[in-house]
Formats: structure tokens, sequence, C-alpha cells
């Protein structure tokens, strides 16, 4: 069938561009969270030990570990193998996340999933985790190939997706 | 897809290196077929994750000095595709709505690009998606989810209808079917590759 598929209303031209300032203007809001399940929130969250264990605001982090990897939704974590101290009077979700991430990769997005927890803090949590030792983030993601230096930037980002591209043929 | 315990979502299986992920973005409209789309080609059940947030541009530091704060739940539906044992792809499914745009700026972060999902009976849903994304620059293909019922319109009526530019790649899929989802997202990482300047 040819002619037009109708639309009633006509796209403006600076429609775009509005979008993305009206986009970067609220970006800091991203990470913060309401209270949710397990009482957890993002800017507190207390051990009942007596001892407050404050998580930093992801707004904050911006997701970042101490040691610099970037935590995005698909990054890829696994825990390490420490022996549980019996001194630990961490969090329960870390001691969770550990569980559900044991002799296997999730990403962050699954952790969130699996255990409703909203992704902001789990990115928040899991930061805690990696500068602890107790989990490995997986890399490199692609946003770091996004961020690296400026002359490996396309060689890396190609190579990505030469390997997404063979692997989608192969399905 | 309310509940879902890790035992019936295994994760992936480790491998001996690093391996690595990424993602596409799945946009469009309320009710469009993005849930369906990803759960057609996704190795697990699509799991759904939240973010929860405070209304723009309000402090994100001091919630508790503000008592009448707003705050919105933003579902997001994703599914996973183990393209090799080190090479993970991720699906995300996200509204396309305006006032969840300062979300997206999160989301797409790092992703291949975006496939912005339409239905014929009302194109117009997917506009604030088409417009983020030309906005953003992220690599996009536009994939018209052809319901049964909607009308049949060629790829270049769509795209003149739309008003995206002649090199954004579009297609007619059914989102129910594999091989169609496939088939869209190997030509969005096509379109990103072509996007991309060529190594030195
Ligand atoms: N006939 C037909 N039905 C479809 C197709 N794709 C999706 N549907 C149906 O349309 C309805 C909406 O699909 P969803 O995948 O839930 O849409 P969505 O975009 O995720 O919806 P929201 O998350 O609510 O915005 C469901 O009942 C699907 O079964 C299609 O290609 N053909
Ligand atoms: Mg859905």
């Amino acid at each position: 069938m040819s002619g037009s598929a109708g639309t009633n209303t006509v796209r403006s031209a600076g429609a775009g561009a509005a979008g993305t300032a009206q986009a970067g203007s609220a970006a800091g809001a991203v990470g913060s969270s309401a209270p949710v399940g397990h009482g957890l929130r993002t800017d507190s969250v207390r051990s009942g030990h007596g001892r407050s264990a404050r998580v930093r605001p992801y707004a904050i982090t911006r997701g970042r570990t101490r040691f610099g990897r970037v935590l995005l939704v698909e990054t890829l974590v696994s825990a390490l193998n420490r022996p549980a101290d019996p001194e630990d009077r961490s969090l329960p979700e870390l001691a969770m996340i550990c569980d559900v991430t044991r002799g296997q990769m999730r990403s962050i997005a699954e952790i969130s999933a699996l255990l409703r927890i909203p992704l902001g803090v789990v990115k928040v949590l899991v930061s805690d985790l990696a500068d602890q030792g107790r989990v490995r983030v997986h890399g490199a993601d692609s946003a770091e190939l996004v961020e690296g230096p400026e002359s490996e930037v396309p060689a890396t980002k190609r190579v990505l997706l030469e390997r997404v591209l063979g692997g989608l043929r192969k399905l | 897809m309310d509940f879902a315990s890790s035992e019936a979502v295994p994760g992936v299986p480790l491998v001996a290196g690093s391996a690595t992920s990424t993602k596409i973005v799945v946009a469009g409209g309320f009710g469009v077929g993005k849930t369906t789309f990803v759960r057609s080609v996704s190795e697990i059940p699509p799991l759904t994750t939240e973010a929860v947030m405070t209304e723009a541009g309000a402090g994100v530091d001091d919630a508790s000095a503000v008592p009448q704060k707003k705050s919105t739940t933003v579902a997001m539906d994703f599914g996973r595709i183990s393209l090799a044992p080190d090479l993970v792809l991720y699906l995300f499914g996200t509204p396309g709505q305006g006032r969840f745009w300062f979300m997206w700026d999160d989301l797409v972060r790092g992703a291949v690009g975006a496939v912005v999902l339409a239905d014929t009976r009302r194109l117009a849903d997917s506009f604030p998606a088409l417009d983020y994304f030309e906005g953003s620059g992220l690599p996009f293909v536009v994939a018209v989810n052809q319901f049964d019922d909607a009308p049949v319109y060629t790829p270049d009526a769509v795209r003149d209808a739309l008003g995206v530019a002649a090199r954004v790649p579009v297609l007619i899929c059914d989102a129910r079917h594999r091989a169609a989802t496939v088939e869209v997202l190997t030509a969005l990482v096509e379109h990103a590759l072509a996007a991309e300047p060529a190594a030195v």
C-alpha cells in the first residue's frame, strides 16, 4: 500500500534538542530513591547494630566505584570467594547480593529485579562490595569503551559492535 | 513476571577471564509491544526492575527536608541474550514518555543503540522516543510492530509519516517472533557499525 501513514500530530523540528536539554537538567534525580521493601533507603541505611552504615547517595558517586569502575544496569558482577567474616555487621543486603552472584555472573539489573532493590541502591551496594573486594565487577563494559582515551575509542567500540553483530547472526 | 526467584532465573556462567556486557534499549509508547519484543528473544523470562525517582529538579540530598516531595516509580523490563560465553547482550524495554527522559540518560549510557517500536494506529506515540534519540545521537532504528488489525504501510510511508532521516533503517516486524526480533536487532547493530568510524 502506498500513500503516507497518517498521523494527527506533526513532530516539531526543535523537539529533539529541547528533549535533551530537559533530560540533562533532571539527570541528577536518577539515583534518588524513596523507601522500598526491606526498609531500605538510598540516603541512609542502618545496620541495626547501633553502627550506622551510611550509603553514599548514588547521585553523588554517579554509580562509580571508588576504584573508578562505572556501574551500568548491564554491568556483570560475581561474588569473590572470601570466607565470611564472623564479625561482619554489614547490611544483610550486601550478603544477599553475594549470594545471588556466587558462582555466576549477574547484571546490576538482575540483582535489582531478583532482590527487589531499586537500581540506584544496588549500584551503591555493589560499589561498596567491590571496594571491599567481595565481588568482581566484570568488564570492559561499553561505557568504559565510550569513556576511554579518545584515540582508543573507535577501534574498541567497533570490535565490540562487530562481536555483537556476529553473535546475533548466529542466533 | 511479578515474582522471579534467583533459582528460576539462572545467572550467566562464569568464564575463565572477564566477560563483556552491553545493551540495546527498546523504546516506544505504552502497549506497543516492548515487553513482547524483549520476551521473544530473551534467554530468561523478562525481569522487571524499578527505578524510584523524585520529581525532576528537586534536590536529592535532603529528601527529609521536603515533606511533600513527589516520587515516581518507573518500571523497566529487560531480557538477556548470551551471544558468546563472555559476551552478554541485555535488552531494556522502557516507556517512551517525555517525563521519563531523565531516566533514559542513565539508561542509554553505553548502549549499542535503540529500537523505537511503532504502531501504525498511533504513530504519534513514538514521537517522544524519536525526538530523544535524534537529540542524543544514539544510533536507532524504527521497527513497526505490525498488529493484526492495524493498517499496513510500507517502511517508506512510515518513515515519511514519522519524519525520520533517510539513513535511519525502518523495518516492519512482529514482536512476537524471535526471527523478526533478531532481524531488527541485527539491522540496528549494522546501522551502529556504519555510523562508527573505521579502525585505523
Ligand atoms: N497481534 C499482535 N499482538 C501483539 C504484538 N505485540 C504485542 N502484542 C500484544 O499487545 C499487548 C501489549 O504488548 P506488550 O509487549 O505488553 O507492550 P508494552 O509496550 O510492553 O506495553 P507497556 O509496557 O504497558 O507499555 C500484549 O497483549 C501483547 O500480547 C504483535 O506483534 N501482534
Ligand atoms: Mg511492557
